[in-house]
């Protein structure tokens, strides 16, 4: 059970989750793609694959650009072959009250967040098809589930990739092709790193492992979607949160 | 070398998976042949690669019969 042979794209791997994520699906043997905004981040991603002796290689990719998903996508498949796993990983926040937020703040979650989900998934489903297997993992939120003052647009984002999830699973499941979210709780991040402390502190106390998770915990989840024996799993959304929220 | 009419023909009987005799030029896909709609795109994917060409989603949406795929592979492949 290995995915050696299979090329798979991680976006937003730079750092964090996305990393986590990038390195457990090249330890499985995947030749790993990860984009990120800046040519620095792409040379870091680079760099961090092949010191764990991976496959693969760091692109810069914006997702604002229009036709930056479609010529990624090609640019991929004409060099290393099909997309055989794709993770949808790269996200913002823009956090505000909103009766205080600002159409850039919405917008800017919707159009990093949400669209590019579309667009990427809409691009690498031809390879899928063709190979009769695909996995398509979306990185959610526990946030879409539960709701967060100040979060109105991204856990709007994430809640919609829920929606996605299901309905893209059911057009293609008889096609090989797997789709499933993996909805993070609070992960030692950057992006939570940014918290107040006593907001932090408040936070564990509803978790009910006492702890934020750890990167590795995320992909740990998502490498197992990945991989074969997630092959009769689709249209699920994975909540790995320490216990902060059942569902 | 086979005619457009026999390869379009022999790809509709590979991917929808019926027999090459039950594939007239007059067969509606979904009607006649059993095809869903992610059948059908996946039909016009396979028609792309046999001619090497690519058919936009607004034509590819117009192709729903054997002769409407054997006369869109004709005009657009005589140059």
């Amino acid at each position: 059970m290995s995915l050696e042979g299979k090329v798979a794209l991680v976006t937003g791997a730079s750092r964090g989750i996305g990393q986590a994520i990038a390195l457990e699906l090249a330890a499985q043997g995947a030749t790993v793609i990860g984009t990120a905004t800046s040519e620095a981040g792409a040379q870091a991603i680079s760099a961090y694959l092949a010191e764990a002796g991976a496959k693969g290689a760091g692109l810069a990719l914006n997702v604002t650009d229009e036709g930056a998903c479609e010529a990624i996508v090609a640019g991929i498949e004409k060099e290393h072959g099909a997309i055989a796993i794709l993770v949808n990983n790269a996200g913002i926040t823009r956090d505000n009250l909103l009766m205080r937020m600002k159409d850039e703040e919405w917008d800017a979650i919707m159009d990093t967040n949400l669209r590019p989900v579309y667009k990427l998934s809409k691009a690498v489903l031809r390879g899928m098809m063709k190979a009769r297997w695909g996995r398509i993992v979306n990185i959610a939120s526990v946030v879409g589930a539960t709701g967060n003052p100040g979060q109105t647009n991204y856990s709007a984002a994430k809640a919609a990739l829920f929606g996605f999830t299901k309905s893209l699973a059911r057009e293609i499941g008889s096609r090989g092709v797997t789709v499933n979210a993996v909805a993070p709780g609070f992960i030692d991040t950057d992006m939570t790193r940014g918290l107040p402390e006593e907001q932090k502190a408040a936070l564990v106390q509803n978790i009910a492992l006492g702890r934020l998770g750890e990167p590795r915990e995320i992909a740990d989840a998502v490498g197992f979607l990945a991989s074969e024996r997630a092959a009769y799993i689709t249209g699920q959304t994975l909540h790995v949160n320490g216990g902060m929220y059942m569902n | 070398m086979e005619n457009i009419e026999q390869r379009v023909k022999k790809i509709v009987a590979e991917q929808l998976g019926v027999p090459e005799t039950d594939v007239k030029n007059e067969s509606s896909f979904v009607n006649d042949l059993g095809a869903d709609s992610l059948d059908t795109v996946e039909l016009v994917m396979a028609l792309e690669e046999e001619f090497e060409c690519e058919i936009p989603d607004e034509e590819a949406e117009k192709i729903t019969t054997v002769q409407q795929a054997i006369d869109y592979v004709s005009a657009h492949l005589n140059k």
